[in-house]
Order: C-alpha cells, then structure tokens, then sequence
C-alpha cells in the first residue's frame, strides 16, 4: 500500500465527521469526502511534504463544498452573506428540530456553520481556521462570535453559569 | 494591577481552551461579577459538547468502501503522469494507433491484471509452497512454462534491484495456462510476475498500473505476452522493477 494511501487513509474519519455535521446528510457527506480525495490525490504533487496534511485536506475540502454550493447557489453574484447565504445550504439538512444541535447548524450562514465546526468541532485553532478557509483571523473570530450567538438564541438560551467551571 | 482588557476574542479563546493558564485566570476573575456572561459562555461551551455529542459516533463508523483512499489511487492522475513518463522513457513510442486500439480491448486489459493481482496475493504468503518449480530448477522451470505456454518464456533476473528468483508455477487464467514467477528480497518481500499468452499479436502498450486492495500491478503488453509485476512495494520501486523486467525482456 502506498505511503501516500496510509497518510490520507488516517484522515478519514475526521473528513466524515466534518463532512456530515456541514451537510447534515449521510450520503452529502460521503459525496464530499470522495471528491475531496480524488482531488487531493489529483493534486498531491501540490502538497508540502512535511507540512500539516489534515490542514491541506480540509482545506481541499472547504473549496470543494463552497464550489459545490455556489454552484446550486440562485443568485451566484450576490455577496455570501445574510439570506443570501441562506440560500446557499449545500442541501436541505434532514434537521427539524430546531432546538437540536444539527438543527441550529443548519439554520446557520455556510461561512458561519464552517468555522463553528472548524473551532468547535474539529478542534483546530484561531490561525489554522483561518488558513483553512482562506480568510484572515480576524474574519474566522467576527464569523464565529456571531455563529455561536445565533446557536445560543437557537438553542433556546443560556446554561447555567455553573457549567462552566473551568479547570484552574 | 495592569491587567489587559478581556476581548470577545479572549472569550472565544477561553471557551475552546485555548488561552495560556494566566491569561484564563484573568477571564475568570473578569467573569466572576459578569454572571450573564459567564452564563453565556457556558452556552457556547455547551455547543463544542453538543457538536463532539452528536457528531463523534461518525468517527467510530466503518467508511464506506468508495472511500478507501488506495483504491482511489490506481488511475488518477499521479500513476497516470508516472505511467506516461515510463512509457517515453522505454522509448516505444507507438502512440496514437496504440490509444485507439487499446481502447478496444479495455475489458480484456482491466480483467487479466485483476487476476495477476489475485495470485499475487493468494501465492505470495505461502511460506511452505510459495512455488511450485525452485529456483534450484530454474531451465527446468522456464522450459516447462514455455512448453505449457506455447511460447519461449524469459525469467528476468532482479538481483541488481535485490530481488532473487524464488521460482514459479502454472496458473489457470481466463483463456488458458499462465506463468507466475516469484521473487524476494532480503526481508522477505515478495513480487510476482504474471505471464500469460494475448490473445492475438497485441503489439506493445505502455506501462499501466492498477491498485487492488494495496497490491500495485504494473502491467503491459509487449507482442504475444502479457506481463503483469504485482507487489506491496510503493509504486515507484514497482515502476522501477517493471522498467528492469521489461529491460531484460527486450534487451
């Protein structure tokens, strides 16, 4: 098997949990994360040997999705922002409740649900996100501000403040 | 005390862990007499609970076979790009006769390395009957083959490369008696290589390579012979050994 076969191979269940949580589709989710290897493969000569290959294959498979999107998008000049960007699901997510997590994501701007799930999910940070998705940090931390404000008032409000004791 | 003013970014930073111990001191001395800010930072933590929540159980699912990263390899564009490069570097430049004609005979030509891939795997384990002609017999072995092949077989040698002759054994394949030969290296890997009769005079293509269930195949056709080099070496060693056989094979 191939060295390059192995390395991608170890990314793939991260890939599909990514993957799923954008789309909130088994069979989306599945579509993406093959024309995302198929493109990474296609392009590995492109890859820095040595440098973060979950980064690179994330994101292949950001612009892959944003493609995708725009692609089924109705208004494709318009900016992605606002209704607009609602516009862009990628699918309609089989969420209905509004008060689950997957519902809040879905109710979600694109640019918004990435980089909740970037962070929140997938664990990368401030400055990986924002590589990821090609957009400066600023911009991942104004988009993530507003995303989890909107899931609070989706999810029906506040915890207790006492969740949050933090380990000292 | 000059403390620095905690921003939303510090807050999000505290949220997703991400802030140094000192600095998420200070966040919590800010929240200690902020309580709706506490709570609403609480919230957002519970978010990153409920994403891993809902979301994890797909990292203990078994992918879906379509996304077996090896099998995505064999024809995409890298192995393509090396196969082109092989075949100018062998010089037998047949071109566009050869595109058209092979495409023809594409079922043929996708199945026979399939099963060069299968005997590879089936044959190559075995410890007690790898073969079934030593390499001790070898002008036995080739003659044999030959006889049972209708044709003059060569046994290319891959000591420069590492690789000494185990020996060989008769196969059935899908029009008659194939040849596989077995080679291995010093720690124990294991190439075979597949010969069998084409159906008609196929002329020469260029070098192809698949991939089955992490075994490479680099095959092609090279006049009456089908030569197909199977092993669980990373492909551009296989290409190079496939260059070597081939080099023998037309000296």
């Amino acid at each position: 098997m191939s060295d390059l076969g192995v390395d991608i191979e170890q990314h793939i269940p991260r890939l599909r949990r990514y993957a799923r949580a954008l789309t909130g589709d088994r069979a989306a989710a599945d579509d993406l994360v093959q024309d995302t290897l198929e493109r990474a493969l296609s392009r590995f000569h492109l890859w820095r040997r040595g440098s973060d290959l979950r980064a690179w294959l994330f994101t292949i498979m950001h612009n892959v999705f944003v493609n995708q999107a725009r692609s089924r998008m109705r208004y494709p000049h318009e900016a992605l922002d606002g209704s607009a960007a609602d516009a862009l699901q990628y699918r309609e997510p089989d969420w209905s409740d509004l008060r689950d997590i997957g519902g809040a994501l879905a109710k979600l701007p694109v640019e918004q649900r990435t980089v909740v799930l970037l962070v929140g999910l997938e664990q990368f940070t401030y400055d990986e996100a924002a590589r990821v998705l090609e957009v400066p940090i600023g911009t991942v931390m104004s988009r993530l501000s507003r995303a989890r404000e909107r899931m609070r008032v989706l999810l029906g409000g506040d915890f207790k403040a006492s969740a949050l004791k933090v380990v000292k | 005390m000059s403390r620095q003013a905690v921003t939303e970014t510090d807050l999000h930073a505290y949220v997703d862990g991400a802030l140094p111990a000192e600095r998420a001191a200070e966040v919590d001395a800010y929240l200690a007499d902020r309580p709706e800010e506490a709570a609403r930072l609480a919230a957002y933590r519970e978010q990153n609970a409920a994403l891993h929540r809902e979301f994890d159980p797909v990292l203990d699912e078994r992918p879906p076979h379509r996304l077996d990263a090896p099998r995505l390899v064999p024809t995409r564009s890298l192995l393509r790009y090396a196969a082109v490069v092989a075949w100018f570097a062998l010089g037998g430049v047949i071109g566009w006769q050869l595109h058209a004609y092979t495409a023809d005979r594409r079922a043929d030509v996708t199945s026979w390395p399939r099963r060069a891939a299968i005997a590879h795997v089936v044959y190559s384990p075995e410890v007690r009957h790898p073969v079934e002609v030593g390499a001790d017999q070898e002008a036995h072995l080739v003659a044999w083959l030959s006889k049972r092949l209708g044709t003059p077989l060569k046994v290319p040698h891959l000591g420069e490369l590492g690789f000494t002759l185990v020996g060989g054994r008769l196969l059935p394949g899908d029009r008659g008696p194939v040849a596989q030969f077995m080679y291995q290296d010093g720690k124990g890997q294991r190439l075979t290589l597949y010969v069998r009769v084409n159906p008609d005079d196929s002329g020469e293509t260029a070098f192809r390579f698949a991939q089955e269930h992490g075994v490479g195949v680099f095959y092609w056709l090279d006049r009456k012979l089908g030569y197909a080099l199977s092993g669980e070496v990373e492909k551009g060693e296989l290409l190079r050994i496939a260059t070597a056989v081939y080099r023998q094979l037309n000296p």
